[in-house]
This record gives structure tokens, C-alpha cells and sequence, in this order.
């Protein structure tokens, strides 16, 4: 499982933990999260998340 | 599949030429203010001020506007132009000499007050001016231009922007939590005190927390508001060691202006404007209709497309030339600039805006964000329509 950080505010999503209450799972991997979701807090698009190293 | 050649795609932006006006303009002010104190016509030096406030509101409405878009195929060619970023980094050269030579005349030149207060203006207006091309260029993932949006920021004092902008306004952005996001009601000189010192608490809080995650103390280097600061700190330092003590009153009053100036367009970016809160309790999605924008060419070229600021917070590492028009965001009435000028005065402000802000919620003014201690009077000066439940009864 990996996390994916928004390069413009630092909102992380976690594969493990999902987004249940915008219907994406836990579990789910990022490259099946749709190509229209955008980052819920500023609104970035997908495009502008990056990988996050594991600390 | 059909390869656009880079020459197809340029010929899609309308306004390539002109970009290299935005830094032109600074060197064109900075031209008039020398010309003006070597020819002892001390009102030129206030060139700045002159330009801002009034060439450029005067021009946005002579000129008018540019609503194209680039078409979407040729987006990713316009943003990989090496052309449109060289402006932004050439800005920041520029900048910094012009700083560097003003500084140099305050320090040892015997000027007469009005002269000063001309230098101190025009120098004030560069640098609000400046912290936009940071803006732009601290949007972008690369080391250069970070680096260069945090040197843009150095004269002006103003470097915690970088932190907070990025991670602070885009998330909270028309909503009550956002300092840089004005609320109706709220007058400029209201919102100029809030948004200061809102803007570099929020800034702190971000990197303390960020430091602390990295298992760092908040005095690390890694500490970019503390870098920004720092780099002010040795600029102006090394300024009054090579000019004297006496240039401190310039460089805090030329960072004031500045600082002021930027906070202005802030304060028309998303007046009034609400995300609506969820059941989740977070704030919807940033939307087209969360910002002010205007298609005023002049005012344009100067902030590098600052004014297309839905697609800016739709896309916000989209460089400038790629922004698009959107028809359905809210548009202001004429240019930033010109808004500018309305905002210092709050009654006039009030009278071309909030009718505005009304209209965009169709009547409904609880769908905005407006300033608390105004809400009651906001609301019975323009009662909510009923609903449809009370009209179909």
C-alpha cells in the first residue's frame, strides 16, 4: 500500500485507509482511482499528486 | 496521429508577443522614476503609482478583452515552451537589479522628500508586482523556479507567501477559514489586517507542522518560511551595510506598499465567495465559481494571466500561457488593477460589487461568505428569495 501526496497543498491519500465517504474503498490503488478526481481539498487534479517516500 | 509542430501551437496564443511586457513594464516604470529624478521632474518618479493606478485601469478599458482559449490539443505543447517561462525568470533578474539600484541611489544620493517618497512607491508597486511572478513561478515542481519565487519575495519581506499560498489558500480558498479570502462586507483595510497577519500565522503553523512530521526542529533549514525570511534578512542587511542604516525606512515602507498592493488583488480574487460544507464536513470542491476573474487584456499581460483564476485553482501548476477562460466562472466588471483602486475606496467597492456577489447567488445571499458582523444587515439589505416551497404554496 502506497501514499500519494498533492503537490500544491499536501492533502495524502492513503490506498489503505480510501476516501469511504467519497465512495473510494480502502484498499484501493491509486491507478484505479478515476482520472477525474481531483485532490478534495484544493481541488488539484490527479495529475498533481506524487508518490510519497515511506518515513 | 497528427504531431503539432511548436510553431501551430504558438500560433493559437494571441498574446504571445506581449508576455515579455511583463517584465517589460517594470523596466519601463523603473526608465520614467530615473528619467524623472535626472530631469528634476519629481512627479515622474512616481511612476509606479501612476502606471498601476491609473495607465493600466485606463487601458484595460481602451483595449478590452481577450476570451480565447487554446484549444485543449495544443495545451501540453504551451507548457512545455521554454519561451513563456523565460519571462518569469528574466522578471526575477530584472527585479532584483532595479531593487539593488534604487537602493543604491536612497543610500547615497541627497534626494529631497518628495523624491524619496517617489522612490518608495514606485519600488513599493514593483514589489507587490513581484510577489505575483513568485506566485507563478512557486506553483511549479521544479528547483529553479522555487528558488527563484523565494528570491522574487526577498526584497518585499514577503517569503512566507510561498508556504502559505500553496498549502494554505488552496485549501481553504472562499472559505470562512481562508485569510486571503475576503468576505462581503468586509472592507479592504479590514481585510488588510486580517489577511497580514492571518497569512504568517498560517504560514508558521504549515511548516512547524511539516517539520515536525520530518521528525525536524522548527528552527531547521529545511524551514522555507525561515528561509524566505532569512534571504530578506541577508538582502536587506547587505544592502544597509553597503548604503547605510538610513535605508531601513525605505525598505520597510517599499514592503508595506508592496505587500499591501498584492493583498488587494487578493481581497477581488474571491470576495464574497463560498464553498458550500458538506455533511462530512469538509468544504466542496474548489469550482469555476469560486473566483472573481476578468479577461482585461492589459492587466493580463502584467500578471501573467493571474485573472484566469479558475483554471489557476482548477489546475494550479498550470503555467499562465495554458489558463483558459471559463464562461460560467464569475467575472469582474474591469481588471484587477482598476478593482484595485475600488477596493481602497469601500462604499464604491460595495456599490459595484455586491449587487455582483448577489447575482451570482441568484438573490440567495446565505450561499455566500459574508463578514459576521454584517450578516443581519447584508441579509435584510437583500432578502433571500422565497423558497420554492414557500412559492409553489
Amino acid at each position: 500500500m502506497k501514499k500519494w501526496q498533492c503537490i500544491v497543498c499536501g492533502f495524502e491519500y492513503d490506498e489503505a485507509e480510501g476516501m469511504p465517504d467519497e465512495g473510494i474503498e480502502p484498499g484501493t490503488k491509486w491507478e484505479d482511482i478515476p482520472d477525474d478526481w481531483t485532490c478534495p481539498d484544493c481541488g488539484a487534479p490527479k495529475d498533481d499528486f506524487e508518490m510519497m517516500e515511506v518515513d | 496521429m497528427n504531431t503539432m509542430t511548436m510553431a501551430e501551437a504558438r500560433a493559437h496564443d494571441r498574446k504571445r508577443w506581449l508576455w515579455p511586457m511583463g517584465f517589460g513594464i517594470i523596466i519601463i516604470v523603473a526608465a520614467l522614476a530615473l528619467t524623472g529624478w535626472l530631469t528634476g521632474q519629481t512627479w515622474l518618479i512616481f511612476a509606479g503609482p501612476i502606471v498601476v493606478y491609473g495607465v493600466v485601469p485606463v487601458l484595460d478599458l481602451l483595449i478590452g478583452k481577450d476570451s480565447t482559449n487554446p484549444p485543449e490539443r495544443v495545451l501540453d505543447i504551451l507548457e512545455d515552451d521554454p519561451f513563456y517561462r523565460y519571462s518569469t525568470y528574466i522578471y526575477v533578474v530584472v527585479q532584483l537589479i532595479l531593487f539593488v539600484a534604487v537602493c543604491a541611489i536612497i543610500g547615497t544620493q541627497d534626494l529631497t522628500f518628495w523624491q524619496w517618497l517617489g522612490f518608495v512607491s514606485t519600488i513599493g508597486m514593483l514589489s507587490g508586482v513581484s510577489i505575483n511572478t513568485a506566485h507563478e513561478l512557486g506553483h511549479k515542481n521544479t528547483a529553479i523556479e522555487s528558488w527563484l519565487a523565494k528570491i522574487a519575495l526577498a526584497p518585499v519581506a514577503y517569503g512566507h507567501f510561498y508556504t502559505e499560498h500553496n498549502r494554505g489558500h488552496h485549501k481553504n480558498v472562499a472559505t470562512p477559514h481562508d485569510p486571503a479570502s475576503a468576505r462581503m462586507g468586509e472592507p479592504f483595510w479590514r481585510f488588510l489586517v486580517r489577511t497580514a497577519g492571518g497569512s504568517a500565522r498560517s504560514a508558521l503553523d504549515i511548516e512547524k507542522t511539516r517539520m515536525a512530521r520530518k521528525n525536524r526542529s522548527f528552527w531547521s533549514v529545511h524551514n522555507e518560511v525561515l528561509q524566505s525570511w532569512g534571504m530578506t534578512v541577508v538582502l536587506w542587511g547587505a544592502l544597509m551595510l553597503a548604503f547605510g542604516i538610513e535605508l531601513l525606512p525605505f525598505l520597510v515602507l517599499q514592503a508595506l506598499i508592496g505587500a499591501s498592493l498584492l493583498e488587494a488583488v487578493n481581497y477581488a480574487e474571491h470576495y464574497g465567495l463560498l464553498r458550500k460544507k458538506l455533511d462530512n464536513g469538509r468544504y466542496e470542491r474548489c469550482q469555476p465559481e469560486h473566483s472573481w476573474n476578468n479577461d482585461h487584456i492589459v492587466t493580463n499581460i502584467f500578471l501573467f494571466h493571474l485573472q484566469r483564476h479558475s483554471d489557476h485553482h482548477a489546475h494550479p501548476t498550470r503555467r499562465y500561457q495554458s489558463l483558459r477562460h471559463f464562461d460560467e466562472a464569475p467575472q469582474l466588471p474591469t481588471g484587477y488593477a482598476g478593482m484595485i483602486v475600488l477596493a481602497y475606496f469601500p462604499p464604491l467597492w460595495y456599490r459595484v460589487m455586491d449587487k455582483r456577489v448577489v447575482a451570482h447567488y441568484d438573490g440567495d445571499l446565505r450561499r455566500a461568505n459574508l463578514q459576521p458582523g454584517k450578516r443581519e444587515r447584508l441579509l435584510a439589505k437583500y432578502p433571500p428569495p422565497a423558497t420554492s416551497a414557500d412559492a409553489s404554496a
